[in-house]
């Protein structure tokens, strides 16, 4: 295998809390070494990283890949390299797929595919119920064995009984549980976060009680049953607070945000903006600051892409009727970069939203540049300027509010394993 | 938001909703409507201000009165006329809305009516529609209706005069309603000097105050002292099965407009409603036929506001002052 050094760049790893100006020396696909190379070390290849950001590869937890089921928008081998391409080494996809992950033929199907991919590394959730129907099990322990990182329903389970059983035997496994806070029947004919703004659009509303109604139930039952969860997700001011005091409570609770929720409020929807069509909806400004803030005070660990590609025709159509979701592949690192210059928030802390917290979530052997770990590396140009055009977009949805914008920090290199999988 | 209802010299090219609009423009739509309120008395009840445009009338969801009074307001400006109903559970399973929509287009129609289950409907056609063809949105889901709340600002002027000095109430499903919401942005941008909305605190819609309006739980009190109320149809199906209120009684015994209730109100106080009214259910009977009630006047001015709408969108009537 290949051996490669990356020389001259600022190599920021918040894992060990480093940021220096270094080289990094890569064998094996491990990093073998920082600083100067091992004494019998010949790199194969150099990449020149002056005045670049050298970081672990990018971790989101949240990415529809879209196949098996929905190819139009997606599929593996797209969203993958859509991923790479924007220095994210690691996604993990929700099991709503079609068919769903709840047998391990699914699950190896969607990890055999994305390595001939070769492209972002892909850890499937697997199902908390058959069918995501919350009536019966999914075959957890198999599913676990079959790759799958951690399980969730997605979409709420109805039945108590069922849900409480589904935890204590997640636990059993000792698999974390994903959840997606939202209550059955609150608003559930809702597109638009519930308040002034949805009332003058006519539009019905999903009120903030939705999630925390959820989020309420789903302590007692994490409390009763001792099982790992994590939030997906938040959107609301009081769910940050109540995830908060569950911390505090020493519940053994984590979550993240999606990168939109922290710039994007319903006023954004102002004129039926359908790619501002996303549930959990975005919600008040003041929500938007509570978001922000949890990620500051340690409540959010993570910011995910929440990335959920779509046909162009999905939302074509007037607010209600179009599919909710964002692109968020391509934004996921600029935004991340974007938020420590509006917030006082250091870039080592900001990144460590992308890359070593949500590793920690998963339990994975990734999101550091510590030696004797897999070199998945990100290398951005902090200062380069690109407008988000759908032209220049990998993904095959290229549903994004951000379109248009200009963003700063130019990804240059992607290594997966050691390998350049992505050259900007 | 509203911006693309105007063309660049600030002239009414889509009539989509009642917000962003000036107090000038709707004086003139106004105005324009009272110069059209005569056409149907005479012998010939026709104006060629349409002649050789075609209208379309897009209906998504089941409307007899509306669509037939923009069907007549078409007519009377000599326009052909399209009638389109559209079944939503058919054209959900097919054809899409924007290819509909070209597929109209592609028929050389002038204009379209459109009414549609989803807010934002019209102002979804209007930015996909080709620049040459007018959208009148007829009612999108829950977010506007706008010809409706012209056509009661025309009833309000007609009786009243001024609306500076004005209290008006609406009274009813407020949640739900798009007349209610029209009606809201129109007269507070008219300036009347109170607009108040009544209701049981499960057909309020959560901040609603910014709208400019002051919220009501008791009916009495709500209509204490107002010089117009506007009743709301209250649709039973909907009530019963989202669980809003627990039966058609006991909203009457509460918020359903009797003469005794409207004892509380000006003594010159006028009763409307958009109909259609369900009697015994928000009004009593003996309101709805009584001396305060201006419901079938609406229903006449209606025609004329439609009419007056139309010929604006489709440039008749500045042509007309130009030429002149």
């Amino acid at each position: 295998m290949a051996t490669l050094s990356i020389i001259g760049g600022r190599v920021i790893d918040p894992a060990s809390n480093l940021d220096v100006i270094t080289d990094l020396h890569i064998a094996e696909g491990e990093i073998i070494a920082m600083g100067s190379p091992p004494a019998d070390f010949s790199a194969d290849k150099l990449i020149e990283a002056t005045e670049q950001i050298v970081c672990p590869g990018l971790i989101d937890l949240s990415v529809r890949l879209r196949e098996p089921g929905a190819e139009q928008k997606g599929t593996i081998f797209s969203e993958t390299r859509a991923a790479a391409a924007k220095g994210i080494t690691t996604v993990c996809c929700p099991p709503d797929t079609e068919p769903v992950i709840d047998t391990q033929a699914v699950a190896e199907l969607i990890q055999q595919r994305a390595e001939k991919a070769g492209m972002a590394k892909v850890l499937p959730l697997a199902a908390l119920t058959q069918g995501l129907k919350g009536e019966h099990l999914a075959e957890m322990g198999i599913l676990k064995e079959a790759g799958c990182i951690a399980v969730s329903n997605v979409l709420p389970i109805v039945n108590t009984d069922v849900f409480r059983y589904a935890l204590e035997y997640a636990a059993n496994y000792e698999l974390t549980v994903f959840l997606h806070a939202r209550d059955p029947w609150l608003g559930h004919n809702g597109c638009a976060h519930e308040g002034a703004i949805s009332t003058r659009l006519g539009l019905s509303g999903i009120p903030e009680a939705t999630e925390t109604i959820e989020i309420a139930r789903d302590l007692l039952l994490i409390e009763m049953t001792g099982v790992r969860a994590h939030f997906c997700q938040l959107s609301s001011a009081r769910g940050v607070e109540m995830i908060k005091e569950a911390q505090a409570k020493g519940l053994p609770v984590t979550a993240d945000v999606s990168a939109h929720h922290l710039f994007l409020t319903d006023q954004d929807i102002n004129s039926y903006n359908t790619q501002c069509h996303v549930f959990p909806p975005l919600r008040s400004e003041q929500d938007k600051e509570a978001l922000r803030q949890g990620l500051l005070q340690g409540t959010i660990n993570a910011i995910c892409s929440d990335h959920q590609p779509h046909e162009t025709d999905a939302k074509l159509n007037p607010f209600s009727m179009s599919a909710p979701g964002i692109s968020g592949l391509d934004t996921l690192l600029p935004l991340t970069l974007q938020l420590a210059e509006d917030m006082p928030l250091d870039l080592i802390t900001a990144l460590s939203y992308v890359t070593h917290k949500p590793a920690q979530i998963l339990g994975i052997d990734a999101g550091t540049l510590a030696i004797g770990h897999p070199a998945d590396i990100c290398i951005f140009d902090p200062n380069s300027c690109w407008p988000l055009r759908p032209d220049k977009m990998y993904s095959k949805g290229h549903n994004s509010p951000f379109l248009g914008r200009e963003f700063k920090g130019k990804v240059t290199y992607t290594l997966i394993n050691g390998r350049i999988i992505w050259k900007g | 938001m509203n911006n693309i209802q105007l063309d660049n010299q600030g002239r009414l090219k889509h009539f989509l909703g009642i917000g962003g609009l000036k107090r000038s423009l709707l004086i003139d739509i106004l105005d324009t409507a009272a110069s059209l309120i005569n056409v149907p008395e005479k012998s010939v009840k026709k104006v060629p201000l349409l002649r050789g445009k075609t209208v379309v009338n897009l209906f998504f969801e089941p409307s007899t009165r509306t669509r037939t009074t923009f069907e007549l307001a078409a007519k009377r400006l000599s326009a052909d006329v399209l009638n389109f109903n559209i079944d939503t559970s058919s054209s959900s399973k097919g054809e899409n809305l924007i290819d509909m929509l070209h597929n109209l287009q592609a028929m050389h129609c002038d204009m379209f009516i459109v009414r549609h289950g989803a807010g934002g409907a019209a102002y979804f056609m209007a930015q996909h529609v080709a620049p040459d063809i007018s959208i009148i949105n007829a009612g999108d889901g829950q977010h506007a209706h706008p010809t409706q709340a012209m056509l009661d600002m025309y009833t309000i002027r007609q009786n009243k005069g001024d609306f500076a000095p004005l209290r008006v109430a609406i009274v009813g499903d407020i949640r739900h309603s798009r007349v209610a919401r029209s009606d809201i942005q129109a007269l507070t941008i008219l300036g009347v000097s109170q607009v108040r909305v009544v209701g049981p605190k499960t057909l309020i819609p959560k901040g609603v105050e910014e709208l400019g309006v002051k919220v009501f739980h008791d009916l009495k009190a709500g209509l204490k002292e107002v010089d117009v109320v506007i009743m709301l149809r209250l649709q039973r199906e909907r009530m019963l099965r989202g669980a809003f209120l627990p039966s058609a009684y006991e909203y009457f015994q509460y918020y359903g407009l009797t003469k005794e209730v409207l004892k509380v109100t000006h003594p010159d106080a006028i009763v409307m409603h958009p109909g259609p009214i369900n009697r015994g259910v928000e009004i009593d009977s003996n309101v709805a036929d009584g001396p305060y009630s201006v419901i079938l006047q609406q229903v006449s001015n209606g025609i004329a506001i439609r009419m007056a709408v139309m010929a604006m969108t489709l440039g008749a009537v500045s042509e007309k002052k130009d030429a002149n």
